[in-house]
């Protein structure tokens, strides 16, 4: 029995704890913002939080999450207004979209470790994400862009 | 009956049924464009299979509380599509775009027209479809509201979601005539009046952010993976690792004995081909996706490679080159290009090779269907809803009209979803569960070994220099499996729509100008990739135009333009080219002053001829396809050890008229990310037929630390809206590759003349 707190929920699981936590996020829980891309850590569409850190759930088995707190996309904020959320919505940063939720995941932990991050520290962060439609200069200005959110919020 | 209500499981609809009120006009259809008469070559949307349709009802539906939903019946793959045709509509409606929701149509050629979302082609060849569309809807709520002021319609006009009495100074909204409306006849299509241009407020204006945005950045927009339904049932399919294999035994137990493991169902490749149609193979059906990878490990499968196990990329590009050194079926032949290559004696000669590409998709091939005794309804992210629609229905043995093909987002689509091979698959695998809801999902590994490649490229060029250093003679052999060969696999030679992508069709001023196309047989299913031939013979083109600039001592761009010539507008027909995109070569001729216009602005833009620090060079290419004019201007250093940067790149399109700016810029950024990506790292390879990168470990794609700093992307305006538009979402690839190493070439001297560049520029 693997016992998680998913988005402010506790949660105890019964079956393999060698699942990986995207396939617990996806299929047991019904948490489909996360996504599936490559299954091998290569790609990054699967990033969700463990305890605030982004890790990827494709390679993260639901074992390693006892005890832990597990953020996706659906709860990265209430009303769906992070400034990671708003920057990409200002900058129309999305083509197909698959993608961006892992993107944004990885945006947001970076943003708590660095406020204000130059452009090597977003490309050295944020290269472990693959965008197949080629986003990353608009990616790379919407970090910006809630980096100043972030600012004026506080 | 309602004919505009979408299905409310509908991929991406999400508003209830109890939201729409009820359709427009219902069942007094407008008349559909399409269907060439016998006497006329039909062209653009016409000519496609279905037409297109132009019936307000069929599009859009009036709410009582205002609410306005339109359908997009295109696919949204990134393009922007479900942005953009709905927008055409609002525009020509007079609806408040902050009062538009949009729906998904199903799969339904025959009610919507064709679905196809490829070829660039969807806005161009929809666009007046849909503004009368608008128009109306717009003209319906007029007489709606006419008549019940009992004024002349002449006296009211729609503006921002009211209908106005200008004397009186009373208005309705769309809400309170939505019900009136409705009920009125269809107005004549000769009746309807479009907007003056000059009154637009959203076509142009670049203000529109994605319908989607909101869903997207919430997780909570639905693409073909996300489909979930009481019941269902998750799968994975073990399938031959070389194409036309076949399962020579296997062994089930392992596999079943997987907890949450449901069944082990093998799966027949179809007896007769069919190019669609699954691969065949083991499938594995479990409670959760886990358990389904969990038992394809546990499978035991020995597979018999059958006639493409040899299939090996280092021997098949020295068959290529033997193929391109000799003589091949001649596709364009002004002049005597060979006596005047014989009796040279100044030649330019070069080879250039393009791997096979994987279009990978970020959301790999996922299909979910629910089969029962006499009908069949999916989910699934496709390009070519009606393509999938007859291939499940021919699978099960169903009529057309018992398969229900709901189109979800997808999660990029780059010509891979064209095929919806991986949907028939759902369906086969739920109707033997009897039933139940099964969703297939394909691994990236399934996506790299089983999809449709790009075709792999050897492109051959010879040039004779006359005195002042430009080609009096230009041969070019092309050489390399084509698209045809999936749907005839005896096929050796690329289709002429392949041949027009780059090749053929070129308004150079050479008078002697030969291009061949030797055979090449395909050993691997070939597919659509975005901008499709244009990759392989726009970077041997462009590369050899620079390669001849540099024999003869010349600025390429200059060169560039030289060969270009004088403005003029070309039949492209008269260029060997009877394609051109479908569209009527009387209305979207070649237009070189169009050509030279998005070099000049690129040139303009990078500031070409600037001095450049040592080791930095700005590299340019241009082409028309898919009937829009692009070219790209690349700036890259590269260190001493050979390590490539790329600061800025600068690329422009002329694609006539621009309904969304902001998207045509978005889809030129992504271009030229791709372009980059296939250009440095892009290739798939084979050994023993089976293809030797299975993930991105080994398929490289361009990440943020490989893509360009700073892109540029310029749209040259049109003169007015009456001019034909041109694609979008493919014209900006191709361009760029040559753009890159023409830019190495400035920059080292080095010339790459095989893709990808990956390590060629150490030491």
């Amino acid at each position: 029995m693997v016992k998680l707190t998913v988005n402010g929920t506790e949660h105890e699981f019964s079956g393999d704890p060698d699942m990986p936590l995207l396939w617990y996020l996806r299929d047991i829980q019904g948490l489909t913002g996360t996504k599936f891309g490559c299954g091998q850590a290569l790609c990054g569409a699967c990033t969700v939080h463990l305890d605030g850190a982004a890790v990827r759930s494709c390679q993260t088995p639901v074992a390693a999450a006892e005890g832990s707190s597990v953020t996706t996309i659906e709860g990265l904020s209430p009303d769906g207004n992070h400034p990671v959320q708003v920057a990409w919505r200002e900058l129309n940063v999305a083509q197909c979209g698959y993608c961006q939720t892992g993107q944004m995941m990885q945006a947001a932990a970076l943003l708590k470790d660095m406020p204000n991050p130059t452009d090597d520290q977003i490309d050295d962060q944020m290269t472990g994400n693959i965008c197949r439609c080629g986003t990353y200069t608009r990616i790379r200005a919407a970090i910006h862009q809630a980096a100043r959110l972030q600012e004026a919020a506080r | 009956m309602n004919a505009i209500l979408p299905s409310p499981r509908g991929g991406v609809m999400n508003l209830s049924r109890r939201a729409l009120l009820m359709g427009l006009g219902a069942g007094s259809l407008v008349l559909a464009a399409g269907g060439a008469s016998a006497q006329q070559r039909a062209f653009g949307g016409a000519a496609m299979p279905g037409g297109l349709r132009d019936a307000p009802n069929l599009f859009v539906a009036l709410a009582r509380d205002g609410t306005v939903t339109i359908l997009c019946h295109r696919s949204e793959m990134g393009q922007g599509v479900r942005t953009g045709m709905p927008l055409i509509v609002a525009e020509e409606m007079e609806a408040d775009w902050a009062r538009v929701a949009v729906g998904q149509a199903p799969g339904d050629e025959a009610r919507f027209g064709n679905q196809d979302t490829d070829g660039s082609r969807s806005t161009r060849q929809g666009f007046l479809s849909m503004r009368r569309v608008g128009a109306a809807v717009r003209q319906m709520l007029e007489t709606a509201a006419a008549e019940r002021w009992r004024v002349p319609v002449a006296e009211v006009a729609a503006t921002n979601h009211t209908v106005v009495h200008r004397a009186s100074g009373r208005s309705l909204g769309f809400g309170d005539l939505a019900e009136a409306a409705s009920a009125l006849p269809v107005p004549d299509r000769a009746t309807l009046r479009l907007k003056d241009p000059a009154a637009f407020r959203y076509l142009g204006k670049g203000e529109a952010g994605l319908v989607d945005n909101r869903a997207i950045t919430t997780g909570r927009a639905g693409y073909g993976i996300d489909t979930r339904m009481d019941g269902m049932l998750h799968a994975v399919i073990a399938r031959p690792p070389v194409l036309g294999g076949k399962v020579r035994r296997f062994d089930a137990a392992a596999a079943a004995a997987i907890p949450g493991v449901l069944r082990v169902v093998p799966i027949e490749a179809p007896a007769q081909h069919a190019p669609f149609q699954p691969l065949g193979g083991i499938a594995i059906v479990a409670e959760n996706t886990w358990a389904a990878l969990k038992g394809r490990e546990a499978l035991v499968v020995e597979w018999d490679a059958g006639p493409h196990g040899a299939y090996n990329s280092t021997a098949y590009r020295a068959e290529l080159e033997a193929a391109a050194r000799s003589p091949g079926q001649v596709v364009r032949d002004d002049g005597d290009a060979p006596a005047v290559l014989a009796a040279a004696t100044r030649r330019v000669e070069a080879e250039y090779y393009v791997p096979h590409l994987s279009q990978a998709p970020m959301e790999p091939p996922v299909a979910t269907a629910r089969v029962t005794a006499d009908a069949a309804e999916v989910w699934a992210s496709v390009q070519a809803p009606e393509a999938t629609r007859k291939n499940v229905a021919d699978r099960l043995g169903l009529p057309l009209d018992k398969v229900t093909v709901n189109v979800t987002l997808l999660g990029g689509g780059f010509g891979r979803k064209s095929k919806p091979d991986f949907v028939v698959e759902a369906a086969i695998l739920s109707r033997a569960m009897d039933g139940r809801p099964v969703k297939v999902t394909w691994t990236r590994e399934d996506d790299l070994r089983n999809g449709y490649l790009h075709m792999v490229s050897l492109d051959r060029l010879e040039a004779a220099l006359g005195a002042d250093g430009k080609p009096q003679a230009l041969r070019h052999r092309t050489v390399g499996p084509s698209i045809t060969s999936t749907f005839v696999p005896t096929s050796e030679h690329q289709g002429p729509f392949e041949l027009a992508m780059s090749a053929t069709g070129l308004p150079l001023a050479i008078p002697n100008y030969r291009v061949e196309n030797p055979a090449a047989k395909a050993h691997t299913r070939i597919g659509w990739f975005r901008s499709v031939a244009n990759i392989p013979h726009a970077f041997a083109v462009q590369s050899f135009i620079a390669e001849m600039a540099h024999a003869a001592g010349r600025d390429p761009k200059d060169y560039l333009l030289e060969l270009i010539g004088p403005d003029r507008r070309i039949d492209p027909g008269t260029l060997a080219d009877r394609w051109n995109y479908g569209e009527d070569p009387a209305l979207y001729t070649h237009d070189t002053a169009r050509l030279r216009g998005v070099i000049e602005k690129v040139a303009a833009e990078a500031r070409w001829g600037r001095a450049m620090p040592a080791r930095s060079g700005l590299g340019i290419a241009a082409l028309r396809s898919f009937a829009s004019y692009t070219a790209a201007a690349v700036e890259v250093s590269v260190d001493a050890r050979g390590n490539l940067s790329i600061p800025r790149v600068d690329i422009a399109i002329d694609c006539g008229p621009v309904v969304n700016p902001e998207r045509v810029r978005s889809q030129l950024e992504g271009a030229v990310v791709q372009g980059i990506g296939l250009a440095m790292l892009g290739e798939i390879s084979f050994a023993d037929g089976a293809t030797e990168q299975v993930n991105f470990d080994t398929y490289e794609l361009a990440r943020m630390d490989t893509a360009p700093r700073e892109i540029h992307a310029h749209i040259i305006p049109a003169g007015s809206w009456d001019e034909p538009m041109g694609g979008v979402g493919e014209p900006g690839v191709p361009v760029v590759a040559p753009a890159l190493t023409n830019a190495i070439f400035a920059a080292i001297g080095k010339r790459i003349r095989t893709l990808p560049i990956r390590n060629q520029l150490a030491g």
